[in-house]
């Protein structure tokens, strides 16, 4: 099993510090989703986890590699981003679209073995009806599941997505976070998803980060950290945590 | 049955080995495999239609000029050129095997280089208005060679126009290598930064023109609006050489180029170190396009729209993409020859300009014909 390590990671853009002193160690099959308000630092802490932002200080290791000493094309190989949107100037098919993702593990020729796990993925997430389509006739849900598909395809052992249901109508959004927590388990990876929606967390996330002002403010499951008092804390609303049919559900209070 | 994505259709949210090792078996059905082959056969089909076509229009070309010699005449001399044999007419052996041949090449290799050049130019930088001059180097070689014409001053001595143009159009791209260390090379800051040495070098030739005697101003002109003329044998192995390494170096780089279309973030995730990659490909971009500019002038349009011609046939995979783009390169370069000799007869009309007259109205009917999408 792979094993993700972050090591008191400091992160600024220029003068501004965004991550302060984060330590995180993700070394189990599961989808583990980050939480906190804007601006917290989310998404910088994901970019550091492969090389896509370098850390001021700190370590990442990958089963105990430094990344920072690792090729990109080595970090590939474990670990596949997907991004919140992605553009593009000149369009293409959702199936090139997808094989892209096979990049780090195919040479230069498309083979075999890629097109079995493209077709495997696209049938998984639905998009046959879709291979042919320009990206750019696509809406935007259609486009975030096909940039999730490129993700899936480069066989990660760590997966890390940015809001990656942010465009997707709630059948979907549950869709595929359900789809997501049953791929960590079956295909044995950590998934690590910066996430907005407290109650799609609450739903399907096996393990939850909150963050507050930089730094990691409550880590663990869904229950030890989805409470009421770090909610006041965090995002400074008046929430109701109810448990119900062994599921958390978050009640919020309006403004 | 109720759900939208097949593996999470059962009310229980274990996907079971049996539902994956079920899906693996129907790979074969998967529409996505079709579609995958189908657009395989189509560019292929193209880039083969292209390289026929190319051929034909060039074997044509030869035969064109304003001496009077027949086809049949042309190919037996090419003949005892190719064989060795002493020809019975040396007149018309050299008409069809040191000029127009020599001139013919040079279309074709042009056309190639420049027609790679500007794809790769348009993909790396992710900009559909990219071409080999944008980082200044027709701005550059025009300087140099203007620098010859008017002042008499060469770099290298004997050199002449040749080498000043080749040096004069590396520069603005070598500081645009490095300021693009000092600051990131991203597409933005290199696209800026030609800008800013076209300008630059457009204002220094024109400084020049201004106090220039009319004949040397009219030379730098012609220079200026692109000929394939007056090559010899040896200009184009000089051409082959280059244009060849550097087609080759960027064809191996293409599928590295298609991730990079996705955007730095997502390229550099897929394992791809961007900055390192794109200045590679500038510096082989660079010497190929300086190399045919500094032989032939300044031969616009074919860089910029070639690429929009082949991507409308055979899409944005840049393996496909690169070989299709250098043919319509060779084609139309090939074709604006012949028109060019055509057209008012027994004189001939730059070729720049017929480059320009013909592409212009080709690309326009191509982007009203083409699919709403091929351009984001």
């Amino acid at each position: 099993m792979t094993e993700l390590r972050v090591e008191h990671v400091d992160f600024s853009y220029s003068v501004k510090q965004i991550l302060y002193d984060v330590s995180v160690t993700f070394d189990k099959p599961e989808l583990v989703c980050i939480l906190g308000p804007n601006g917290v630092g989310k998404t910088t802490i994901a970019k550091t986890l492969n090389k896509l932002y370098i850390p001021t200080a700190g370590k990442i290791y990958i089963d105990g590699e430094d990344i920072s000493k690792m090729s990109r094309l080595d970090i590939a190989r474990k670990v596949a981003y997907v991004p919140n949107s992605v553009s593009s100037a000149f369009s293409m098919k959702v199936l090139e679209s997808i094989l892209l993702g096979r990049a780090p593990i195919s040479g230069y020729n498309t083979s075999e073995e890629d097109l079995d796990v493209v077709a495997r993925i696209i049938d998984l997430l639905d998009l046959d009806e879709l291979c042919e389509r320009d990206i750019n006739q696509l809406s935007a849900g259609q486009a975030q599941r096909v940039t999730i598909a490129r993700g899936l395809v480069q066989e990660p052992k760590v997966l890390i997505l940015d809001e990656p249901t942010s465009n997707l109508d709630v059948r979907y959004q549950m869709e595929i976070m359900r789809f997501l927590k049953d791929y960590a388990r079956e295909k044995q990876i950590i998934i690590i998803m910066v996430c907005h929606d407290l109650n799609i967390t609450a739903a399907y996330a096996d393990r939850v980060i909150l963050m507050h002002m930089g730094k990691i403010f409550a880590d663990g499951s869904v229950q030890d950290v989805l409470t009421e008092e770090n909610m006041k804390t965090v995002y400074r609303i008046e929430t109701k945590v109810v448990q119900m049919d062994g599921l958390t559900h978050i009640v919020l209070n309006p403004l | 049955m109720t759900g939208i994505i097949p593996s999470i259709k059962h009310d229980d949210s274990k996907v079971s080995k049996e539902k994956y090792a079920e899906i693996e078996k129907k790979i074969e059905a998967v529409r996505f495999r079709e579609a995958y082959s189908s657009l395989k056969r189509h560019r292929v089909l193209f880039i083969v239609v292209a390289a026929v076509m190319m051929i034909l229009c060039g074997m044509y070309a030869i035969t064109i000029g304003s001496y009077t010699i027949t086809f049949s005449e042309v190919y037996e001399n090419l003949w005892y050129w190719i064989s060795g044999t002493t020809p019975p007419d040396i007149t018309k052996y050299h008409i069809a095997a040191e000029v127009r041949l020599p001139r013919v090449l040079t279309a074709l290799l042009a056309g190639v280089g420049l027609a790679i050049a500007g794809t790769t130019m348009q993909g790396m930088l992710k900009n559909p208005l990219a071409d080999p001059y944008t980082m200044g180097i027709s701005s550059g070689a025009g300087f140099g060679a203007a620098l010859a014409i008017i002042l008499g001053f060469e770099i290298i001595a004997g050199g002449g126009i040749v080498i000043n143009a080749f040096v004069f159009a590396v520069i603005p791209a070598a500081i645009i290598l490095m300021m693009s260390k000092l600051h990131t090379a991203s597409p933005t800051v290199m696209i800026l930064c030609g800008i800013g040495m076209m300008y630059l070098f457009d204002a220094l030739t024109q400084l020049f023109m201004i106090t220039a005697h009319p004949e040397d101003m009219s030379a730098v002109y012609q220079w200026m609006v692109g000929s394939i003329s007056g090559t010899d044998f040896n200009n184009v192995l000089v051409i082959l050489v280059i244009v060849l390494a550097g087609s080759i170096a960027l064809q191996a780089m293409s599928k590295q180029l298609n991730v990079m279309g996705l955007g730095d973030e997502s390229a550099k995730s897929l394992g791809i170190n961007v900055e390192n990659r794109r200045m590679l490909m500038m510096i082989v971009l660079t010497m190929m396009a300086a190399a045919i500019v500094s032989f032939t002038g300044i031969i616009g349009f074919v860089g910029l729209v070639s690429p929009h011609i082949a991507r409308v046939f055979v899409g944005t995979d840049n393996r496909y993409l690169i070989p299709a783009s250098a043919l319509v390169g060779a084609l139309l370069l090939i074709v604006a020859d012949i028109i060019s000799r055509v057209v008012i007869a027994p004189n001939i009309l730059p070729i720049g300009v017929v480059t320009s007259c013909i592409g212009g109205p080709l690309f326009l009917f191509l982007i009203l014909k083409a699919r709403r999408e091929a351009w984001a």
